[in-house]
């Protein structure tokens, strides 16, 4: 039985997709078969950032509503043979995503994956409670930043009273916190929330904290998944927490400001 | 670009607004949590007042006021209910 996981966050803009597309490529990467779900109907983007834009023939909505087979809205990842993308539809609207079709889908997916990303859009409404409905466990992504902290207390909120776990009475839904854009020298000066505080105020395990880097819209510019920059602090730090969760243990990184030197000091840079 | 601030000059120190946004989202955060667990309370309460209040005394219904200020460890909810003046004052016979 596949493990299906939701990607969310509540507020727009805080890396959701960014992240899916990293994650379903390190779980991927690591031997998992998988696919990642675009739950943004209307606003479809997964596939860009997944470099995968160009061979999207159908779509969830399709399937959902009959008009193409499930293996032939699958797009098969060319660079990690174990992944695969389901686009979102771009021409409909969210009520085109039913909850019995999405069943449906997550369930005959459940037969040829390990794990079931779905990268759930932002808000509270139609669209992203269907990408949390069906899921075991959660990773919400979160910016050191007073709204999004607040949107995803909420999400944790909506995750405990309305997804299947919670309305079925079962195990609740495993959270993850994902802390993306941190800047350590700007926590250093005090300007930004420490990583110590998000946990201590949203309280969920810490899955992984991914700093601020050029690297994330360089890797969307070319659609390749910032996991693949094995060089950029980024990449590295979403692989770290795809090894955490699959259960390794690896120190949290990128959370401490470089000590700049003389000379970068006077001509500025920033981390790759 | 950094090299520049050198002739700027260093500008006066903001203090730490970081702590400040964790304050606020503690305050904030701590409310909203009672309030997922049901609907808005204060409606329904205004409404009960005004008629408990409405039993002894002829009132106005709109000229009630609740409100409501968050604080960290106290909220304070204030209840101000007009009384009517003498002469406006008609009993039914």
């Amino acid at each position: 039985m596949a493990q299906v996981i939701v990607v969310t966050s509540g507020k727009g803009g805080v890396g959701k997709t960014t992240s899916s597309a990293a994650f379903a490529t390190g779980l991927a990467q690591a031997g998992k078969k998988t696919v990642v779900i675009d739950f943004d109907v209307g606003l479809r983007n997964l596939d860009l950032i997944m470099g995968v834009e160009r061979r999207v023939v159908f779509d969830i909505v399709n399937v959902i509503s009959g008009e193409a087979k499930l293996s032939q809205a699958l797009i098969r990842d060319k660079r990690v043979d174990t992944l695969s993308i389901l686009p979102a539809s771009q021409t409909r609207d969210k009520d085109a995503l039913t909850k019995e079709g999405v069943a449906t889908v997550i369930e005959e997916l459940s037969k040829d994956f390990d794990y079931i990303l779905c990268d759930s859009p932002a808000g509270i409404e139609k669209g992203a409670l269907l990408a949390l409905y069906f899921a075991d466990q959660a990773i919400v992504v979160t910016n050191p930043e007073v709204s999004s902290v607040r949107d995803s207390d909420r999400i944790l909120g909506v995750l405990q009273s309305r997804s299947k776990r919670a309305e079925e009475k079962k195990d609740p839904v495993k959270e993850h916190l994902l802390v993306t854009r941190y800047d350590p020298a700007r926590v250093e000066k005090g300007e930004m929330l420490k990583l110590e505080d998000i946990q201590e105020i949203l309280r969920i395990p810490l899955l992984g904290v991914v700093p601020e880097s050029e690297s994330v819209l360089k890797a969307s510019n070319t659609g390749n998944p910032v996991i693949m920059d094995a060089e950029s602090s980024a990449g590295q730090a979403y692989k770290d927490a795809v090894a955490r969760f699959l259960g390794e243990e690896r120190p949290m990184r990128f959370t401490d400001a470089e000590k700049k030197g003389f000379l970068s000091r006077l001509f500025g840079g920033r981390a790759a | 670009m950094s090299w520049l601030k050198l002739f700027r000059g260093k500008q006066a120190e903001m203090p730490a607004s970081a702590s400040q946004a964790k304050e606020r989202l503690q305050i904030v955060l701590a409310h909203e949590r009672i309030g997922r667990k049901g609907d808005d309370f204060l409606p329904k309460l205004q409404k009960e007042i005004v008629e408990l209040v409405a039993k002894h005394v002829s009132i106005d219904p709109g000229r009630v006021n609740i409100s409501l200020e968050r604080g960290g460890d106290l909220s304070t909810l204030a209840i101000a209910v007009e009384l009517p003046g003498p002469e406006p004052v008609r009993h039914a016979s």
